[in-house]
Protein backbone atom coordinates (compact mmCIF):
# COMPACT_ATOMS: atom_id res chain seq x y z
CA UNK A 1 0.00 0.00 0.00
CA UNK A 2 1.81 3.12 -1.09
CA UNK A 3 0.64 6.43 -1.86
CA UNK A 4 2.95 8.74 -3.92
CA UNK A 5 1.85 12.31 -4.22
CA UNK A 6 4.03 15.16 -5.75
CA UNK A 7 1.82 18.48 -6.60
CA UNK A 8 2.81 21.97 -6.91
CA UNK A 9 -0.27 24.65 -6.93
CA UNK A 10 -0.31 28.28 -7.43
CA UNK A 11 -3.80 29.78 -6.16
CA UNK A 12 -2.81 33.41 -6.22
CA UNK A 13 -2.95 33.74 -2.37
CA UNK A 14 -1.91 30.11 -1.63
CA UNK A 15 0.75 27.62 -2.91
CA UNK A 16 1.07 24.42 -2.14
CA UNK A 17 4.12 22.65 -3.18
CA UNK A 18 4.55 18.54 -1.65
CA UNK A 19 6.17 15.84 -2.82
CA UNK A 20 6.03 12.82 -0.58
CA UNK A 21 5.73 9.10 -0.41
CA UNK A 22 4.18 7.39 2.20
CA UNK A 23 2.93 3.03 2.58
CA UNK A 24 1.03 3.90 6.30
CA UNK A 25 -1.87 1.76 6.57
CA UNK A 26 -3.49 5.61 8.20
CA UNK A 27 -1.22 8.66 7.02
CA UNK A 28 -2.57 11.69 8.66
CA UNK A 29 -2.25 15.04 7.05
CA UNK A 30 -1.11 17.06 10.02
CA UNK A 31 -1.16 20.51 10.43
CA UNK A 32 -3.20 24.03 11.43
CA UNK A 33 -6.40 25.41 9.12
CA UNK A 34 -5.00 26.94 6.07
CA UNK A 35 -1.84 24.75 5.97
CA UNK A 36 -3.23 22.80 2.32
CA UNK A 37 -4.23 19.88 3.53
CA UNK A 38 -7.52 19.59 2.59
CA UNK A 39 -6.25 20.73 -0.87
CA UNK A 40 -3.62 17.97 -1.28
CA UNK A 41 -6.42 15.58 -0.74
CA UNK A 42 -8.68 17.36 -3.33
CA UNK A 43 -5.79 16.95 -5.71
CA UNK A 44 -5.77 13.34 -4.94
CA UNK A 45 -9.35 12.82 -5.11
CA UNK A 46 -9.51 14.96 -8.81
CA UNK A 47 -11.72 17.64 -6.66
CA UNK A 48 -8.64 19.85 -8.09
CA UNK A 49 -6.40 20.34 -11.18
CA UNK A 50 -3.04 21.26 -10.05
CA UNK A 51 -0.54 23.20 -11.80
CA UNK A 52 1.86 19.97 -11.88
CA UNK A 53 1.08 17.00 -10.34
CA UNK A 54 2.06 13.49 -10.17
CA UNK A 55 -0.21 11.48 -8.32
CA UNK A 56 0.18 7.06 -7.76
CA UNK A 57 -2.09 4.72 -5.45
CA UNK A 58 -0.61 1.72 -5.29
CA UNK A 59 1.00 1.77 -8.49
CA UNK A 60 -2.18 3.29 -10.18
CA UNK A 61 -1.36 6.67 -11.85
CA UNK A 62 -4.15 8.88 -11.21
CA UNK A 63 -2.27 12.12 -12.67
CA UNK A 64 0.59 12.90 -13.77
CA UNK A 65 1.00 16.27 -15.64
CA UNK A 66 4.13 15.42 -16.84
CA UNK A 67 2.63 12.82 -19.17
CA UNK A 68 -0.38 14.28 -19.52
CA UNK A 69 -2.19 12.20 -17.59
CA UNK A 70 -5.88 13.47 -15.67
CA UNK A 71 -7.93 10.89 -14.70
CA UNK A 72 -11.15 12.46 -13.92
CA UNK A 73 -12.83 11.88 -10.52
CA UNK A 74 -15.21 9.74 -11.32
CA UNK A 75 -12.84 6.80 -12.50
CA UNK A 76 -10.28 7.71 -10.14
CA UNK A 77 -12.00 4.98 -7.62
CA UNK A 78 -11.46 6.77 -4.36
CA UNK A 79 -13.63 6.90 -1.18
CA UNK A 80 -14.40 10.46 0.13
CA UNK A 81 -15.93 11.01 3.59
CA UNK A 82 -16.54 14.80 3.58
CA UNK A 83 -16.13 16.89 7.13
CA UNK A 84 -20.09 17.63 6.36
CA UNK A 85 -21.71 14.17 5.58
CA UNK A 86 -23.04 15.26 1.82
CA UNK A 87 -25.26 12.74 1.72
CA UNK A 88 -27.42 12.81 -0.71
CA UNK A 89 -30.78 13.87 0.32
CA UNK A 90 -33.58 12.65 -1.91
CA UNK A 91 -32.18 9.14 -1.29
CA UNK A 92 -32.49 6.84 1.60
CA UNK A 93 -29.57 5.97 3.62
CA UNK A 94 -29.90 2.65 1.67
CA UNK A 95 -29.61 4.36 -1.63
CA UNK A 96 -27.07 6.48 -0.70
CA UNK A 97 -25.00 3.36 0.80
CA UNK A 98 -25.78 1.92 -2.95
CA UNK A 99 -25.33 4.70 -4.97
CA UNK A 100 -21.40 4.34 -5.66
CA UNK A 101 -22.12 0.62 -6.29
CA UNK A 102 -23.99 0.98 -9.39
CA UNK A 103 -21.24 2.84 -10.70
CA UNK A 104 -18.82 -0.12 -9.84
CA UNK A 105 -18.43 -3.25 -12.54
CA UNK A 106 -19.85 -6.23 -11.19
CA UNK A 107 -16.69 -8.37 -11.02
CA UNK A 108 -14.94 -5.72 -8.72
CA UNK A 109 -17.81 -5.22 -5.99
CA UNK A 110 -15.55 -7.26 -3.13
CA UNK A 111 -17.68 -4.89 -0.53
CA UNK A 112 -20.37 -7.13 1.19
CA UNK A 113 -23.45 -4.39 1.96
CA UNK A 114 -24.60 -6.66 4.94
CA UNK A 115 -20.81 -6.52 6.29
CA UNK A 116 -20.48 -3.07 6.17
CA UNK A 117 -24.05 -2.53 7.49
CA UNK A 118 -23.56 -4.58 10.77
CA UNK A 119 -19.97 -2.80 11.11
CA UNK A 120 -21.28 0.72 11.44
CA UNK A 121 -24.25 -0.43 13.02
CA UNK A 122 -26.47 1.58 10.46
CA UNK A 123 -29.02 -1.37 9.88
CA UNK A 124 -32.24 0.29 11.45
CA UNK A 125 -31.46 3.37 9.69
CA UNK A 126 -31.67 1.86 6.06
CA UNK A 127 -35.10 3.09 5.21
CA UNK A 128 -34.66 6.61 6.88
CA UNK A 129 -33.90 9.97 4.82
CA UNK A 130 -30.92 11.87 5.77
CA UNK A 131 -32.90 14.64 6.95
CA UNK A 132 -33.58 12.45 10.02
CA UNK A 133 -30.57 11.36 10.91
CA UNK A 134 -27.84 12.65 13.75
CA UNK A 135 -24.54 14.00 12.94
CA UNK A 136 -22.86 10.98 14.25
CA UNK A 137 -25.59 8.71 11.84
CA UNK A 138 -25.08 10.66 8.51
CA UNK A 139 -20.56 10.52 9.37
CA UNK A 140 -21.35 6.72 9.69
CA UNK A 141 -23.41 6.31 6.63
CA UNK A 142 -21.27 8.10 4.85
CA UNK A 143 -18.21 6.35 5.46
CA UNK A 144 -20.08 3.08 4.93
CA UNK A 145 -21.23 4.54 1.30
CA UNK A 146 -17.52 5.22 0.49
CA UNK A 147 -16.71 1.68 1.52
CA UNK A 148 -19.09 0.44 -0.36
CA UNK A 149 -18.01 1.91 -3.35
CA UNK A 150 -14.77 -0.29 -3.66
CA UNK A 151 -12.23 2.17 -3.48
CA UNK A 152 -8.43 1.89 -3.53
CA UNK A 153 -7.63 4.80 -1.13
CA UNK A 154 -10.30 6.27 1.17
CA UNK A 155 -9.22 10.06 1.66
CA UNK A 156 -11.71 11.33 5.17
CA UNK A 157 -11.16 14.96 5.85
CA UNK A 158 -11.42 15.82 8.94
CA UNK A 159 -14.41 13.59 9.73
CA UNK A 160 -14.51 14.12 13.65
CA UNK A 161 -14.43 17.59 13.62
CA UNK A 162 -18.03 18.62 13.19
CA UNK A 163 -18.86 16.05 15.81
CA UNK A 164 -19.31 16.86 19.72
CA UNK A 165 -17.29 14.25 21.89
CA UNK A 166 -19.27 11.84 22.50
CA UNK A 167 -19.82 11.39 18.57
CA UNK A 168 -16.49 11.04 17.96
CA UNK A 169 -15.71 8.46 20.50
CA UNK A 170 -18.73 6.41 18.81
CA UNK A 171 -16.94 6.76 15.19
CA UNK A 172 -13.34 6.95 16.02
CA UNK A 173 -13.62 2.91 16.46
CA UNK A 174 -15.18 2.20 13.30
CA UNK A 175 -11.64 4.53 11.85
CA UNK A 176 -9.97 1.78 13.61
CA UNK A 177 -11.72 -0.94 12.35
CA UNK A 178 -10.93 0.50 8.97
CA UNK A 179 -7.48 1.12 9.32
CA UNK A 180 -6.96 -2.74 10.49
CA UNK A 181 -9.30 -4.29 8.59
CA UNK A 182 -10.17 -2.53 5.32
CA UNK A 183 -6.95 -3.04 3.40
CA UNK A 184 -7.39 0.04 2.03
CA UNK A 185 -4.71 2.89 2.52
CA UNK A 186 -6.66 6.02 4.28
CA UNK A 187 -5.80 9.04 4.30
CA UNK A 188 -7.24 11.50 7.01
CA UNK A 189 -6.97 15.46 7.66
CA UNK A 190 -7.04 16.34 10.74
CA UNK A 191 -5.93 19.27 13.08
CA UNK A 192 -6.50 17.39 16.53
CA UNK A 193 -3.14 15.94 18.18
CA UNK A 194 -6.12 13.61 20.07
CA UNK A 195 -7.27 12.15 17.34
CA UNK A 196 -3.96 12.10 15.30
CA UNK A 197 -2.07 9.77 18.02
CA UNK A 198 -4.98 7.60 18.23
CA UNK A 199 -5.61 6.84 14.66
CA UNK A 200 -2.62 7.16 12.21
CA UNK A 201 0.34 5.41 11.45
CA UNK A 202 2.05 7.73 9.46
CA UNK A 203 1.73 11.72 10.01
CA UNK A 204 2.60 14.26 7.33
CA UNK A 205 3.01 16.95 9.38
CA UNK A 206 2.09 20.28 6.86
CA UNK A 207 2.43 23.90 7.62
CA UNK A 208 1.94 26.95 4.80
CA UNK A 209 1.54 24.51 2.02
CA UNK A 210 4.69 22.03 2.71
CA UNK A 211 5.60 19.17 4.36
CA UNK A 212 7.64 20.68 7.39
CA UNK A 213 7.95 16.78 8.93
CA UNK A 214 6.50 13.25 8.28
CA UNK A 215 6.94 9.72 10.11
CA UNK A 216 5.64 7.31 12.71
CA UNK A 217 3.10 9.40 14.60
CA UNK A 218 4.92 8.47 18.13
CA UNK A 219 8.24 10.77 16.43
CA UNK A 220 6.04 13.92 14.91
CA UNK A 221 3.61 14.40 18.19
CA UNK A 222 6.76 14.67 19.94
CA UNK A 223 8.53 17.36 17.85
CA UNK A 224 6.48 19.73 20.32
CA UNK A 225 8.26 23.27 18.15
CA UNK A 226 7.33 21.14 14.68
CA UNK A 227 3.49 21.48 16.27
CA UNK A 228 1.02 23.69 15.25
CA UNK A 229 0.09 26.52 18.06
CA UNK A 230 -2.99 25.79 18.95
CA UNK A 231 -1.69 22.43 19.26
CA UNK A 232 1.35 22.19 20.94
CA UNK A 233 -0.31 21.65 24.52
CA UNK A 234 -1.53 18.62 23.28
CA UNK A 235 1.79 17.20 21.93
CA UNK A 236 3.95 14.65 23.54
CA UNK A 237 4.80 10.79 23.72
CA UNK A 238 3.16 7.70 22.34
CA UNK A 239 4.42 4.90 24.63
CA UNK A 240 3.41 1.45 23.52
CA UNK A 241 2.25 -0.79 26.10
CA UNK A 242 1.05 -4.32 27.21
CA UNK A 243 -1.87 -4.98 29.95
CA UNK A 244 -0.31 -6.59 32.95
CA UNK A 245 -3.21 -6.78 35.04
CA UNK A 246 -6.60 -5.60 36.84
CA UNK A 247 -7.53 -4.32 39.87
CA UNK A 248 -11.27 -4.26 40.14
CA UNK A 249 -11.47 -3.04 43.27
CA UNK A 250 -9.96 0.37 42.89
CA UNK A 251 -10.88 -0.22 39.11
CA UNK A 252 -6.80 0.45 37.94
CA UNK A 253 -5.35 -1.86 35.22
CA UNK A 254 -1.34 -1.72 35.44
CA UNK A 255 0.45 -1.81 32.02
CA UNK A 256 3.93 -2.94 31.17
CA UNK A 257 6.50 -1.86 28.80
CA UNK A 258 10.39 -1.47 28.72
CA UNK A 259 9.71 2.26 29.77
CA UNK A 260 8.64 1.27 32.95
CA UNK A 261 5.45 0.53 34.73
CA UNK A 262 2.29 2.35 34.43
CA UNK A 263 -1.22 2.55 35.99
CA UNK A 264 -4.54 3.38 34.59
CA UNK A 265 -7.69 3.92 35.87
CA UNK A 266 -9.87 1.74 33.72
CA UNK A 267 -10.15 -1.97 32.20
CA UNK A 268 -8.52 -1.99 29.20
CA UNK A 269 -8.61 -5.37 27.78
CA UNK A 270 -7.39 -8.87 28.44
CA UNK A 271 -3.83 -9.38 29.99
CA UNK A 272 -1.36 -9.37 27.25
CA UNK A 273 -3.45 -6.71 25.24
CA UNK A 274 -1.78 -4.14 23.45
CA UNK A 275 -2.09 -0.45 23.91
CA UNK A 276 -0.99 3.42 23.02
CA UNK A 277 -0.55 5.44 26.08
CA UNK A 278 -0.17 9.34 25.44
CA UNK A 279 1.25 11.67 27.67
CA UNK A 280 1.14 15.22 26.92
CA UNK A 281 4.65 16.91 27.62
CA UNK A 282 2.77 19.45 29.84
CA UNK A 283 1.42 16.70 31.67
CA UNK A 284 5.38 15.36 32.74
CA UNK A 285 7.02 16.79 35.68
CA UNK A 286 11.23 15.74 35.98
CA UNK A 287 12.43 14.93 39.13
CA UNK A 288 15.85 14.74 39.86
CA UNK A 289 15.60 12.47 43.01
CA UNK A 290 13.22 9.10 43.61
CA UNK A 291 10.01 11.15 43.98
CA UNK A 292 8.08 9.76 47.18
CA UNK A 293 4.70 10.88 48.67
CA UNK A 294 3.15 12.16 45.52
CA UNK A 295 -0.23 11.37 44.72
CA UNK A 296 0.86 10.95 41.19
CA UNK A 297 0.75 7.11 40.32
CA UNK A 298 3.06 6.77 37.21
CA UNK A 299 6.86 7.60 37.83
CA UNK A 300 9.25 6.70 35.05
CA UNK A 301 13.18 6.48 35.04
CA UNK A 302 15.08 7.52 32.40
CA UNK A 303 18.03 9.39 30.65
CA UNK A 304 17.85 13.21 29.28
CA UNK A 305 19.25 13.08 26.08
CA UNK A 306 18.47 16.44 24.69
CA UNK A 307 17.54 19.93 26.32
CA UNK A 308 15.80 22.01 23.20
CA UNK A 309 14.73 25.60 24.11
CA UNK A 310 10.74 26.29 23.09
CA UNK A 311 10.27 30.02 22.84
CA UNK A 312 11.72 32.30 25.21
CA UNK A 313 10.59 30.95 28.67
CA UNK A 314 10.51 26.88 27.58
CA UNK A 315 12.28 23.96 27.09
CA UNK A 316 11.66 20.50 25.80
CA UNK A 317 13.46 17.85 27.56
CA UNK A 318 13.72 14.62 26.13
CA UNK A 319 14.34 11.49 28.22
CA UNK A 320 15.06 8.04 26.90
CA UNK A 321 13.35 5.63 28.93
CA UNK A 322 14.48 1.97 28.29
CA UNK A 323 14.35 2.73 25.16
CA UNK A 324 11.15 4.81 24.64
CA UNK A 325 11.57 8.45 24.24
CA UNK A 326 9.63 10.69 26.34
CA UNK A 327 9.18 14.33 26.10
CA UNK A 328 8.46 17.07 29.31
CA UNK A 329 8.17 20.71 28.75
CA UNK A 330 9.37 22.54 31.52
CA UNK A 331 10.29 26.43 31.74
CA UNK A 332 14.49 27.40 31.21
CA UNK A 333 14.13 28.19 35.05
CA UNK A 334 13.15 24.94 36.73
CA UNK A 335 15.75 23.21 34.17
CA UNK A 336 18.51 25.69 35.61
CA UNK A 337 17.32 25.42 39.15
CA UNK A 338 17.51 21.38 39.00
CA UNK A 339 20.73 21.69 37.00
CA UNK A 340 19.28 19.33 34.45
CA UNK A 341 22.18 18.04 31.76
CA UNK A 342 22.55 15.46 28.98
CA UNK A 343 23.17 12.53 30.14
CA UNK A 344 21.13 12.63 33.64
CA UNK A 345 19.60 10.13 35.69
CA UNK A 346 15.97 11.14 36.53
CA UNK A 347 12.57 10.58 36.94
CA UNK A 348 10.45 11.65 35.53
CA UNK A 349 6.43 11.71 37.47
CA UNK A 350 3.36 11.77 35.22
CA UNK A 351 0.49 13.43 35.83
CA UNK A 352 -2.11 12.42 33.44
CA UNK A 353 -1.94 9.88 30.63
CA UNK A 354 -4.69 8.79 28.00
CA UNK A 355 -4.56 5.47 27.10
CA UNK A 356 -6.24 4.04 23.26
CA UNK A 357 -6.00 0.25 22.12
CA UNK A 358 -3.64 -0.20 20.31
CA UNK A 359 -2.94 0.32 16.23
CA UNK B 1 -82.12 24.95 -17.01
CA UNK B 2 -78.46 25.62 -17.38
CA UNK B 3 -78.31 25.02 -21.44
CA UNK B 4 -76.72 28.72 -21.31
CA UNK B 5 -73.74 26.94 -19.31
CA UNK B 6 -73.19 24.25 -22.33
CA UNK B 7 -70.44 25.00 -24.51
CA UNK B 8 -71.59 24.88 -28.39
CA UNK B 9 -69.60 22.78 -30.67
CA UNK B 10 -67.41 25.38 -31.73
CA UNK B 11 -66.71 26.78 -28.54
CA UNK B 12 -65.77 23.17 -27.18
CA UNK B 13 -63.50 23.16 -30.34
CA UNK B 14 -61.75 25.78 -29.13
CA UNK B 15 -60.78 24.75 -25.66
CA UNK B 16 -59.95 21.42 -27.29
CA UNK B 17 -57.40 22.91 -29.15
CA UNK B 18 -56.36 25.32 -26.53
CA UNK B 19 -55.47 22.40 -24.19
CA UNK B 20 -53.78 20.62 -26.88
CA UNK B 21 -51.38 23.63 -27.89
CA UNK B 22 -50.46 24.26 -24.33
CA UNK B 23 -49.88 20.66 -23.35
CA UNK B 24 -47.89 20.43 -26.33
CA UNK B 25 -46.02 23.70 -26.19
CA UNK B 26 -44.92 22.68 -22.17
CA UNK B 27 -43.66 19.70 -23.52
CA UNK B 28 -41.89 20.58 -26.60
CA UNK B 29 -40.20 23.47 -24.60
CA UNK B 30 -38.85 20.77 -21.54
CA UNK B 31 -35.81 19.56 -23.26
CA UNK B 32 -34.35 22.67 -24.38
CA UNK B 33 -36.06 24.48 -21.54
CA UNK B 34 -33.47 22.27 -19.30
CA UNK B 35 -30.26 22.36 -21.46
CA UNK B 36 -30.75 26.20 -21.79
CA UNK B 37 -31.17 26.29 -18.16
CA UNK B 38 -28.21 24.42 -17.17
CA UNK B 39 -26.17 26.36 -19.64
CA UNK B 40 -27.23 29.21 -17.88
CA UNK B 41 -26.70 28.08 -14.28
CA UNK B 42 -23.61 26.12 -14.96
CA UNK B 43 -21.74 26.96 -17.56
CA UNK B 44 -18.67 29.08 -18.67
CA UNK B 45 -19.00 29.96 -21.98
CA UNK B 46 -18.13 32.99 -24.38
CA UNK B 47 -21.72 34.49 -25.54
CA UNK B 48 -23.73 33.35 -22.26
CA UNK B 49 -25.22 36.92 -21.95
CA UNK B 50 -26.52 36.73 -25.56
CA UNK B 51 -27.68 33.68 -24.62
CA UNK B 52 -29.89 34.93 -21.36
CA UNK B 53 -30.76 38.17 -23.75
CA UNK B 54 -32.26 36.06 -26.25
CA UNK B 55 -34.32 33.54 -24.00
CA UNK B 56 -35.70 36.27 -22.37
CA UNK B 57 -36.46 38.18 -25.62
CA UNK B 58 -39.91 37.67 -25.70
CA UNK B 59 -40.59 38.42 -22.23
CA UNK B 60 -39.84 42.36 -23.37
CA UNK B 61 -40.63 42.15 -26.59
CA UNK B 62 -44.19 43.02 -27.65
CA UNK B 63 -46.13 39.70 -28.39
CA UNK B 64 -46.75 40.90 -31.85
CA UNK B 65 -43.54 41.31 -32.67
CA UNK B 66 -42.37 37.83 -31.35
CA UNK B 67 -45.51 36.42 -33.69
CA UNK B 68 -44.61 38.54 -36.84
CA UNK B 69 -40.78 37.74 -36.27
CA UNK B 70 -41.49 33.68 -36.63
CA UNK B 71 -43.92 34.81 -39.71
CA UNK B 72 -41.03 35.97 -41.07
CA UNK B 73 -38.42 33.31 -40.58
CA UNK B 74 -41.39 30.46 -40.35
CA UNK B 75 -44.23 31.80 -42.82
CA UNK B 76 -44.65 29.63 -46.62
CA UNK B 77 -42.38 32.00 -48.15
CA UNK B 78 -39.64 32.30 -45.96
CA UNK B 79 -37.05 30.23 -46.96
CA UNK B 80 -36.65 28.09 -43.13
CA UNK B 81 -39.99 27.79 -43.10
CA UNK B 82 -39.66 26.59 -46.98
CA UNK B 83 -37.04 24.22 -46.01
CA UNK B 84 -38.68 22.59 -42.93
CA UNK B 85 -41.77 22.03 -45.39
CA UNK B 86 -39.90 20.47 -48.04
CA UNK B 87 -37.39 18.21 -45.93
CA UNK B 88 -38.92 17.82 -42.90
CA UNK B 89 -43.14 18.13 -43.60
CA UNK B 90 -43.42 20.63 -41.26
CA UNK B 91 -45.53 23.43 -41.82
CA UNK B 92 -46.12 26.09 -38.94
CA UNK B 93 -48.34 29.08 -40.42
CA UNK B 94 -51.75 28.82 -39.96
CA UNK B 95 -51.65 25.52 -38.67
CA UNK B 96 -52.25 24.18 -34.68
CA UNK B 97 -48.37 23.39 -34.60
CA UNK B 98 -47.35 27.14 -35.30
CA UNK B 99 -49.42 28.13 -32.34
CA UNK B 100 -47.80 25.72 -29.96
CA UNK B 101 -44.49 26.79 -31.23
CA UNK B 102 -45.75 30.79 -30.57
CA UNK B 103 -46.95 29.84 -27.27
CA UNK B 104 -43.73 27.63 -26.42
CA UNK B 105 -41.45 30.18 -27.14
CA UNK B 106 -43.60 32.76 -25.19
CA UNK B 107 -43.50 30.75 -22.36
CA UNK B 108 -39.56 29.24 -22.99
CA UNK B 109 -38.66 32.62 -20.59
CA UNK B 110 -39.95 31.73 -17.46
CA UNK B 111 -39.64 27.90 -17.79
CA UNK B 112 -36.29 28.68 -18.22
CA UNK B 113 -36.06 31.14 -15.23
CA UNK B 114 -37.84 28.65 -12.98
CA UNK B 115 -35.70 25.89 -14.34
CA UNK B 116 -32.25 27.96 -13.78
CA UNK B 117 -33.05 29.32 -10.41
CA UNK B 118 -33.72 25.60 -8.73
CA UNK B 119 -30.46 24.91 -10.65
CA UNK B 120 -28.57 27.30 -9.01
CA UNK B 121 -29.68 26.23 -5.95
CA UNK B 122 -28.42 22.82 -5.88
CA UNK B 123 -25.56 21.86 -3.81
CA UNK B 124 -22.91 21.81 -5.72
CA UNK B 125 -20.67 19.67 -2.54
CA UNK B 126 -23.30 17.25 -3.39
CA UNK B 127 -22.47 16.50 -7.22
CA UNK B 128 -18.63 16.64 -6.52
CA UNK B 129 -19.76 13.34 -3.41
CA UNK B 130 -21.40 11.47 -6.49
CA UNK B 131 -18.64 11.89 -8.74
CA UNK B 132 -16.31 10.57 -5.85
CA UNK B 133 -18.75 7.62 -5.96
CA UNK B 134 -18.07 6.84 -9.41
CA UNK B 135 -20.94 9.07 -11.18
CA UNK B 136 -19.69 10.58 -14.54
CA UNK B 137 -21.07 13.72 -14.93
CA UNK B 138 -24.36 12.81 -16.65
CA UNK B 139 -25.28 10.24 -14.17
CA UNK B 140 -24.30 13.31 -11.35
CA UNK B 141 -26.84 15.34 -13.26
CA UNK B 142 -29.63 12.47 -13.38
CA UNK B 143 -29.44 11.28 -10.15
CA UNK B 144 -28.69 14.54 -8.11
CA UNK B 145 -29.12 17.76 -10.21
CA UNK B 146 -31.93 17.11 -11.51
CA UNK B 147 -34.08 15.06 -8.67
CA UNK B 148 -33.02 18.06 -6.30
CA UNK B 149 -34.18 20.51 -8.99
CA UNK B 150 -37.64 18.94 -9.74
CA UNK B 151 -39.56 21.62 -7.75
CA UNK B 152 -37.93 24.18 -10.26
CA UNK B 153 -38.75 22.05 -13.08
CA UNK B 154 -42.48 21.16 -12.12
CA UNK B 155 -42.99 24.91 -11.54
CA UNK B 156 -41.38 25.95 -15.21
CA UNK B 157 -43.89 23.17 -16.53
CA UNK B 158 -46.50 24.97 -14.99
CA UNK B 159 -46.18 28.10 -16.06
CA UNK B 160 -44.98 27.48 -19.61
CA UNK B 161 -48.62 25.55 -19.68
CA UNK B 162 -50.40 28.65 -18.11
CA UNK B 163 -48.29 30.85 -20.27
CA UNK B 164 -49.60 28.99 -23.30
CA UNK B 165 -53.08 28.88 -21.89
CA UNK B 166 -53.76 32.73 -21.93
CA UNK B 167 -51.37 33.80 -25.30
CA UNK B 168 -53.37 35.57 -27.80
CA UNK B 169 -50.27 38.62 -29.64
CA UNK B 170 -47.68 36.35 -31.00
CA UNK B 171 -50.29 33.69 -31.73
CA UNK B 172 -52.51 35.38 -33.33
CA UNK B 173 -50.09 37.24 -35.73
CA UNK B 174 -48.59 34.68 -36.68
CA UNK B 175 -51.35 31.35 -37.06
CA UNK B 176 -54.24 33.90 -37.47
CA UNK B 177 -57.85 32.88 -35.95
CA UNK B 178 -58.77 30.15 -37.60
CA UNK B 179 -61.79 27.73 -35.77
CA UNK B 180 -60.82 24.30 -35.59
CA UNK B 181 -57.09 24.82 -36.44
CA UNK B 182 -55.43 28.00 -34.79
CA UNK B 183 -58.22 29.43 -32.70
CA UNK B 184 -57.69 28.57 -29.21
CA UNK B 185 -59.52 30.10 -26.03
CA UNK B 186 -57.98 33.43 -25.77
CA UNK B 187 -58.88 34.50 -29.67
CA UNK B 188 -62.35 32.33 -29.24
CA UNK B 189 -63.14 34.71 -26.52
CA UNK B 190 -61.83 37.69 -28.27
CA UNK B 191 -63.63 36.78 -31.36
CA UNK B 192 -67.21 36.37 -29.91
CA UNK B 193 -66.76 39.89 -28.19
CA UNK B 194 -66.50 41.14 -31.37
CA UNK B 195 -69.96 39.75 -33.56
CA UNK B 196 -73.40 40.45 -31.95
CA UNK B 197 -74.47 38.45 -29.38
CA UNK B 198 -71.51 36.52 -28.57
CA UNK B 199 -71.30 37.77 -25.27
CA UNK B 200 -72.63 34.82 -23.38
CA UNK B 201 -70.37 32.57 -25.55
CA UNK B 202 -67.54 34.79 -24.48
CA UNK B 203 -68.81 34.72 -20.78
CA UNK B 204 -68.93 30.56 -20.90
CA UNK B 205 -65.13 30.76 -22.14
CA UNK B 206 -64.01 32.81 -19.88
CA UNK B 207 -65.60 30.69 -16.78
CA UNK B 208 -63.70 27.50 -18.42
CA UNK B 209 -60.51 29.51 -18.76
CA UNK B 210 -60.68 30.53 -15.04
CA UNK B 211 -61.33 26.68 -14.12
CA UNK B 212 -58.52 25.60 -16.21
CA UNK B 213 -55.89 28.30 -14.61
CA UNK B 214 -57.41 27.52 -10.85
CA UNK B 215 -56.51 23.68 -11.33
CA UNK B 216 -53.15 24.71 -13.26
CA UNK B 217 -52.60 26.33 -10.02
CA UNK B 218 -53.91 23.52 -8.12
CA UNK B 219 -51.84 21.06 -9.49
CA UNK B 220 -48.45 22.93 -9.01
CA UNK B 221 -49.27 23.23 -5.20
CA UNK B 222 -49.58 19.75 -5.11
CA UNK B 223 -47.15 18.64 -7.27
CA UNK B 224 -44.44 21.05 -5.39
CA UNK B 225 -45.69 19.63 -2.17
CA UNK B 226 -44.80 15.97 -3.23
CA UNK B 227 -41.82 16.63 -4.23
CA UNK B 228 -40.34 18.71 -1.95
CA UNK B 229 -41.68 15.93 0.55
CA UNK B 230 -39.59 13.99 -1.30
CA UNK B 231 -36.53 16.03 -1.06
CA UNK B 232 -36.50 16.23 2.71
CA UNK B 233 -38.64 13.66 4.44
Amino acid sequence: MTIEIMARHDSGTFTLDVATVTDGRLTALFGPSGSGKTTLINIVAGLLRPNAARVVVNGRVLMDSARNIFLPVHQRRIGYVFQEARLLPHLTVRQNLSYGRWFTPRAERRARFGAIVDMLGIAPLLDHKPARLSGGEKQCVAIGRALLADPEVLLMDEPLASLDEARKAEIAPHIERLRDEARIPILYVSHSVAEVSRLADDVLLMDQGRVTAQGPAAEVIRRLDLLPLNERAEGGSLIAMQVDDYDSGFDLTTLTAAAGVARVPGQWGPKGAAVTLRIRARDVIIATRQPDHLSALNVFQGTVTSLAPSGAAGLTVTLDCGGTALVSALTRYSAHNLGLHEGQEVHAVVKSVSVAPNR
Amino acid sequence: MTDWLTLSPAEATAVALSLKVALWAMLASLMPGVAVALALARGRFWGKTLLNGVVHLPLVMPPVVTGYLLLLTLGRKAPLGQFLADHLGLVFSFRWTGAALACAIMGFPLMVRAIRLSIEAVDRRLEAAAGTLGASPLWVFLTVTLPLALPGVVAGMILSFAKAMGEFGATITFVSNIPGETQTLPSAIYSLTQVPGGDLGAFRLTLVSIAISLAALMASEVLARRVAHGVAA
